[in-house]
């Protein structure tokens, strides 16, 4: 195996943020994972593309703590963990924003933003919720990020695709997320709208420590966004590359080479 | 930058003339529209009727209320959480006599009665929830089997004979006894719970459990101990309003509440505001809803117009409030009154 490109981000001698070794997963007969080894070092935003069915949301369902893997190893700021819950791998700052969002439409920005998180006042067990600063802080960290809402006080059913996009990955990188995995963050989603996340995205690569896995299917968008590409297919990350190193047609190029048809049958 | 009222740069969102911004209000704060039509039907009775605009009146309208709210406040957060409690009003029936049987069979003082009797509430709300939660059974069924049961217990173990409440003069006095007291107990609840609801986590648990349960999951709240703690909450001021109210009317009685009491509550609920597929709602909407009720079954009393015809204008008030609330939700959604970007 050849020497992974080494990142920009931080020295080699600090941990991965994220390193998955020899990780497998099968559900009864089928094998959903064979073998893949991945990491992602500090700061850094990986792209993750594949074809539907390469197993992309099994492995973000195994860092996530969602699934258990079969075999192999996880290792989380250099230590090696056995995920037991998707709470637990929170609690070592890792966090995904699904594709759903897991906002609550009727609710405010602010109370979405720190919806399980809500910060309190009062004595002992008789707390109430600290509206005022929970709304400032919104406002402050969504402004800080670039992220533009109409009020802290409107209701998420209110807000555009992008927006609600924008507010969930706020949401968890406001929290303490140190590795951010994005299941298909410009799914259904405009162009301006998909710029805009695009945005934020690099601007949180820049700005943070946190490291990103995004899934995505717009070659574009990935070299745009990310820092490096691992392919996935039939289980295997068969392509890691930075992206600075490849192009759209080369992406393209190689995803297709699977499906290419003799040359003569058009 | 809310009173700019001025007509230039169409981008800025929260210029609307006055008409829309009327309705963007009644949107938004349902308690309003509800207030209006509680003026509006008190004002017709006082204008129709010489006798409905007394001080007695007035005290049957809010002692007729009083129960009610206390179990619309419950049924409120049950409904917000994405579920209903339909045994609320036979828990009103249990629980009081399970304070009767605390005093005078097992020798209680009547503070203890009273705690254990609402305790009892609380149990059944525990079941009806764990039910609900932990077999997956809707709580619609869980709870209409739960009122049957209940039901039929009550009647056993009460002899199907009504009695008088235990207590002492004191005790009826802070605890019941007419005029007000059961209205103060239902306003102290009513604000209780509106704190609840609107100023603590758990309160807005409940809003994100009933908002998009899946999401709220994810989030890490545990939408199941919020569902079963509101159960508790619902059944627990059942038994309340069912302690004060049978020491308000003096009697004991296996077939008090029931159906019809709970019904109204929920119904009151739904006038108030509160939507049935969970997420939204208010406990002072829903007391309004109560108030609506009552003030619609005395000017009717007071009329002379038969109690069929008040059954009549509920079940229309019902139906107009959930297909206000549906286009009014769809309205929203749209974004086309209220800011939008």
């Amino acid at each position: 195996m050849t020497e992974p490109a080494q990142p920009r981000q931080a020295p080699a001698q600090t941990p991965d943020a994220i390193r998955v070794e020899g990780v497998s997963k099968s559900f009864g007969v089928v094998s959903a994972l064979e073998d893949v080894t991945l990491h992602v070092r500090p700061g850094e935003v990986l792209g993750l593309i594949g074809d539907n069915g390469a197993g992309k949301s099994t492995l973000v369902k195994i860092l996530t703590g969602f699934h258990k893997p079969d075999g192999g190893k996880l290792f989380v700021h250099g230590e090696e963990v056995q995920l037991r819950s998707v709470t637990h791998a929170r609690s070592l700052g890792i966090d995904t924003v699904f594709q759903d969002l897991a906002l609550v439409p009727g609710m405010s920005v602010y109370h979405n933003m720190f919806l399980n998180r809500e910060i309190t006042r009062g004595v002992g067990p008789i707390r109430f919720l600290s509206n005022r600063t929970m709304k400032k802080r919104s406002r402050e960290y969504l402004d800080d990020i670039g992220v533009r809402v109409p009020s802290m006080t409107a209701e998420v059913a209110r807000m555009s695709g992008g927006q609600r996009q924008a507010i969930a990955i706020a949401r968890s990188t406001h929290s303490d997320a140190r590795i951010l995995l994005l299941d298909e963050p410009l799914a259904a989603m405009g162009a301006r709208e998909g710029a805009l996340i695009i945005e934020l995205i690099e601007e949180l690569g820049r700005k943070s420590d946190v490291s990103m896995i995004v899934i995505a299917h717009n070659y574009v968008h990935v070299l745009e966004m990310c820092d490096r590409v691992n392919l996935l297919r039939n289980g295997r990350i068969e392509l890691d590359k930075r992206t600075d190193e490849t192009s759209v047609e080369e992406l393209t190029e190689i995803v297709a080479a699977e499906y290419r048809q003799p040359p003569n049958a058009s | 930058m809310a009173q700019a009222a001025t007509n230039a740069q169409p981008p800025v969102p929260q210029r609307a003339g006055l008409g829309r911004r009327v309705a963007a209000a009644l949107v938004r704060r349902r308690e309003a529209s509800i207030l209006l039509i509680l003026i509006g039907l008190s004002v017709y009775f006082s204008l129709a009727t010489e006798a409905f605009g007394g001080r007695d009146n007035a005290q049957v309208v809010a002692e007729f209320s009083a129960p009610i709210a206390i179990i619309a406040a419950g049924e409120v957060m049950l409904l917000i959480c994405g579920e209903i409690d339909l045994s609320a009003g036979m828990v009103f029936a249990f629980s009081t006599w399970i304070f009767y049987f605390a005093t005078t069979d097992w020798d209680l003082p009547i503070l203890l009665a009273v705690v254990l009797g609402l305790l009892s509430g609380s149990l059944v709300g525990l079941v009806n929830g764990l039910i609900t939660v932990l077999v997956g059974v809707p709580s619609f069924i869980t709870t209409l089997g739960m009122a049957y049961l209940l039901n039929g217990l009550t009647l056993n173990i009460s002899g199907a004979f009504p009695v008088e409440p235990p207590g002492g003069e004191t005790f009826f006095r802070f605890f019941g006894a007419p005029p007000y007291v059961t209205v103060y107990w239902a306003i102290g609840v009513i604000v209780v719970m509106t704190i609840l609801l609107t100023r603590t986590r758990w309160g807005l648990h409940t809003v994100a459990t009933g908002g998009n349960l899946i999401g709220a999951s994810e989030s890490g709240v545990n939408v199941r101990a919020i569902k079963v703690g509101n159960f508790v909450i619902c059944s627990t001021l059942a038994a309340l309003a069912g302690i004060l109210e049978s020491i308000r009317i003096d009697t004991i009685q296996a077939l008090q509440g029931g159906f019809p009491l709970m019904f109204y509550a929920v119904a009151a609920a739904v006038i108030g505001g509160t939507s049935l597929f969970g997420g939204s709602g208010t406990i002072v909407g829903a007391a309004l809803g109560v108030l609506v009720l009552a003030v619609l079954n005395l000017g009717f009393t007071i009329q002379g117009i038969s109690a069929y015809w008040f059954d009549f204008v509920l079940g229309l008030a019902i139906i107009v409030s959930m297909a206000l609330n549906v286009t009014v939700e769809r309205i929203r959604q749209s974004g086309r009154l209220g800011s939008t970007t």
